[in-house]
């Protein structure tokens, strides 16, 4: 095993003459576990399908060591480069008991008999499905295939296991079961996971990096911690946390997280200049006395707390918490503790 | 690890070229053939004798007349059935819709001879209940209107397919809605179903026209004993006084038959254009009419049909089979089954014919299998553009008449084959080419809609376990298209065994097929041998397709051919 570097790749398809992904480079460690995020069509799961081999990406190179697996001329078809996957549609063979399905990587590799066997038994037993070993993909809930398909990447220790918005088709209740399955998958396995989703929640609760995409370009490659708390340009700001994004003139080249007096001041400045973008969280937004003014323009109620959104005077949104109730169109001063710079 | 230079894609590196030389050996190689030596003959002069040969311009007219009245017949009779069956209620639309496509999966000759036995004065059904014409009435069905009346019973599916099918893609909303704005019923079907479904009526008419074009069976049984010749019995008829023009004249003639063809398939292409099935996707009912008390009357029409074109003709198929020989009375004491035995086992000519078909029938059907399977394959998961072209190719030999591929084959394979300079003209082996050609598409259908609706993933995921393609081919792909691999070789069967258009021409002393065999039978005046095997032909068909009918909810959808 080894990192995989994928080397300024790009992928351009005939039929359309945006690229589908152009110049991504990144570099996932031995046994990280790299989340792919970006909206529907941001060229994430080409990206996913190139590292497989189902495409042979039109410039740049990707390689797993020292090994090239592909670049613009040639490259390992995916039958040789001893990955796996976990598909969104889970992709099991409905023709095959769920042994049959688990075993049949081993099959091709001309492993058979006793070794076959044992193998199968414990990749089903690390996903808790020993009884179902006989069972027809078909008589399987969703959750369980789910895991069918994971117990099928764990047999052969693979380079690097791929996961295609595996959860997409799940309700919520199993997928926090399944969360919970993949990271014991990862610690366990100790293979390189690259994960791809479009629900930052999923990327940030299971992966140790993060790696966000838009419009087939890489914005941002980072920790969830760090994409969280300095995410770099307006699209990560937007996809990351539920945060609103003022315009604001721009003072100075200082720090990028503002605090109260820095973001009042700022908020007050009515000289023209040039604009910048602020991210603001909701939980850094405090209803107060002493703050700017705002008008209330929605309000629903979550259980625990009020999401409220905010006017304020030059129009701009701004998003917040609130304990008690609040009316549509009610006048508020707001505060802002904190705030980033995008 | 190995390393290849076009490996984005599934396909193993042979599979183009093959694909490439099936298609071209099996099409673009005959169909050039037979064009170039149309457009050659043509331009050197072949084309003027035979151009004001008045036989020629006859055989144009009967053709055309026959198909057009057999065309309008198929419309009034298909039309009716899938309006009455589709979208009113109907009891017994099942047994119905089952007993009404029939007769387009029996031979032409079938049918024929079966009429024959139904009516004029030798008819043993008509002499057993006494009811027979006095001897030395003529058959009313040695002429033009006999031909055209059975085109319309052989073809009335092919309109009643093509209509159900639209009738049953047309917006259930959109009738709820006319309903809603105050229509009626019988508004609603004059206002919105009878529009929206013309297209569904030109292109059954259409493709039941070009049908009629190239029909032989029917005009061979019912024209030649009256000297009634259309284009394809012409050909045939030419082909057996065969002499130094012969293959200039054939080719001619074959040209014009493709022309007229082309121009009904053009036609159906037209209408139907535009026309997504997928899209509109509608699995569910029509909006279904109540009848009220005129339900016992239509379902009275609709039986009684089924009795006229099919129960009666095929009782007086039996009938004929029994009696002792043609023109002698069936009673119970006459009754014999000594035809069955005849040529089941005392006449070599029809046990080789049983022979020959059963077996070309296999081998065809195992032989396109593989095909279908690879070129299936390589239609379905190939970005290329050539697939387009590569489609049309394997399609065009099944639409095109019999009669012209045979002409075709004829052609490329009168002179030995260069190179190898063996000759398989007259051999079986040119039947089971022509055979190969003109079924493919048929073999085709079933195993690209499979492989169309197989998640592409379950290849990936094969991949990605390291199977090679020939692996992911034994241990995926081909049990998971196997139902519908299984139709396709049933179907393919089933239509070859019952050919009789390319073995007329093709066959010789010894390669005869069962279709050629029940032609000879009647043409030389053996009728109730002829009935006997005709009997048997319609058995293994009405098996075939009860076959065929259980399998078909595990079958993609169009995979049936009657189904809709």
């Amino acid at each position: 095993m080894a990192q995989l570097i994928l080397d300024n790749i790009s992928k351009q398809f005939d039929t359309t003459d945006r690229a589908a992904v152009s110049g991504v480079s990144l570099t996932v460690r031995e046994g990280g576990f790299l989340a792919l995020l970006g909206p529907s069509g941001c060229g994430k799961t080409t990206v996913l399908r190139m590292i497989a081999g189902f495409e042979q990406p039109s410039d740049g190179a990707i390689l797993l060591g020292e090994k090239c697996l592909a670049d613009g001329r040639a490259m390992v078809p995916p039958e040789h480069r001893n990955m796996a996957m976990v598909f969104q549609s889970y992709a099991l063979w409905p023709h095959m008991s769920v042994a049959e399905n688990v075993g049949y990587p081993l099959k091709v590799r001309g492993l058979s008999g006793q070794a076959r066997d044992a193998k199968v038994r414990e990749a089903l037993a690390s996903v808790r499905l020993e009884k179902f070993a006989d069972r027809r993909p078909a008589d399987l809930s969703g959750g369980q295939r789910q895991r069918v398909a994971l117990a099928r990447c764990l047999v052969t220790d693979p380079d690097v296991v791929l996961l295609d918005e595996p959860l997409a088709n799940l309700d919520r209740h199993l997928r926090q079961e399944m969360e919970e399955t993949f990271r014991e998958f990862h610690s366990r396995s100790g293979a390189t996971m690259i994960y791809v989703t479009h629900d930052q929640a999923e990327a940030m609760a299971l992966a140790t990096d993060v790696a966000v995409m838009s419009e087939g370009r890489l914005l941002q490659v980072a920790t969830p911690e760090e994409i969280y708390a300095r995410p770099q340009g307006r699209l990560v700001g937007e996809l990351i946390g539920q945060g609103a994004i003022l315009s604001l003139p721009l003072i100075g080249e200082g720090l990028r997280l503002l605090d109260w007096p820095a973001m009042r001041a700022l908020l007050e400045d009515r000289r023209p200049s040039t604009q910048i973008d602020i991210l603001v969280r909701p939980q850094d937004v405090e209803l107060a006395e002493g703050g700017v003014p705002a008008t209330v323009t929605s309000v629903l109620f979550e259980g625990e707390r009020y999401a409220v959104r905010l006017s304020l005077l030059d129009g701009q949104t701004l998003r917040a918490f609130a304990r008690e109730a609040v009316r549509v169109g009610e006048k508020l001063h707001v505060v802002i503790r904190s705030a980033w710079r995008l | 690890m190995k390393q290849s230079a076009n490996p984005g894609n599934s396909q193993p590196r042979w599979l183009f070229p093959f694909v490439v030389t099936v298609v071209f050996v099996l099409s673009a190689l005959p169909l050039g053939r037979l064009a170039a030596t149309g457009i050659a003959s043509a331009l050197t002069g072949g084309a003027r004798q035979l151009l004001t040969d008045p036989a020629l311009w006859e055989a144009v007219y009967n053709t055309l007349t026959t198909s057009f009245f057999g065309m309008i017949a198929a419309v009034i009779l298909g039309g009716g059935f899938a309006l009455l069956l589709t979208l009113f209620d109907i009891r017994g639309k099942t047994a119905l819709g089952f007993l009404f496509m029939l007769p387009t999966m029996i031979p032409p000759q079938v049918t024929a001879l079966s009429w024959i036995g139904m009516t004029g004065p030798s008819s043993a059904l008509l002499k057993a209940v006494g009811l027979a014409p006095p001897l030395g009435s003529p058959q009313p069905l040695y002429s033009l209107g006999g031909i055209a009346l059975l085109y319309g019973v052989q073809n009335a599916p092919l309109v009643y397919l093509s209509l159900r099918a639209g009738l049953l893609a047309l917006p259930r909303d959109g009738v709820e809605a006319a309903r809603l704005a105050g229509a009626s019923s019988l508004q609603v079907l004059k206002d919105v179903i009878l529009p929206l479904s013309l297209p569904g009526f030109a292109a059954g008419a259409a493709i039941a026209f070009v049908s009629c074009v190239g029909n032989f069976g029917i005009p061979a049984i019912l024209g030649i004993p009256a000297s009634i010749y259309t284009l394809p019995t012409l050909i045939y008829a030419k082909f057996a006084a065969f002499g130094s023009g012969t293959f200039a004249e054939i080719s001619i003639l074959s040209a014009l038959i493709a022309l007229l063809s082309i121009v009904g398939l053009v036609v159906e292409a037209r209408v139907l254009r535009g026309r997504d099935y997928r899209v509109i996707g509608l699995s569910g009912q029509v909006a279904v009419f109540r009848l009220g008390i005129w339900r016992l009357p239509a379902q009275l029409l609709l039986w009684l049909t089924i009795l006229v074109i099919l129960v009666m003709p095929l009782t007086a198929l039996v009938a004929s089979s029994l009696a002792p020989a043609y023109g002698v009375p069936l009673t119970p004491s006459t009754v014999t089954v000594k035809a069955y035995e005849e040529i089941l086992f005392r006449q070599s000519v029809t046990r080789t014919a049983f022979t020959n078909s059963i077996g070309l029938s296999l081998a065809t059907a195992f032989g396109l299998l593989v095909v279908a399977v690879l070129v299936g394959y390589f239609l379905v998961r190939s970005k290329s553009r050539v697939t387009g072209l590569i489609s049309a190719l394997a399609e065009i030999p099944y639409a095109l008449p019999g009669v012209v591929l045979a002409v075709a084959f004829i052609l490329l394979f009168a002179a030995p084959i260069p190179f190898i300079g063996v000759s398989i003209y007259g051999t079986i082996w040119i039947i089971l080419i022509a055979y190969l050609s003109s079924f493919l598409a048929v073999s085709l259908k079933p195993v690209v809609s499979a492989f169309r609706q197989l998640d592409p993933s379950l290849e990936e995921a094969a991949r990605l376990s390291g199977a090679g393609f020939g692996q992911r081919l034994t241990d995926i792909l081909v049990p998971l298209v196997a139902p519908a691999a299984g139709a396709s070789v049933i179907l393919v069967f089933l239509i070859a065994c019952n050919e009789l258009t390319i073995s007329a021409l093709l066959w010789s002393a010894g390669t005869q097929t069962l279709g050629v065999a029940i032609y000879n039978l009647d043409d030389s005046g053996s009728f109730n041998l002829a009935s006997a095997l005709s009997v048997l032909v319609v058995i293994m068909v009405i098996a075939l397709m009860l076959l065929l009918e259980l399998m078909a909810k595990r079958l993609p959808k169009g995979v049936v051919p009657w189904r809709s």
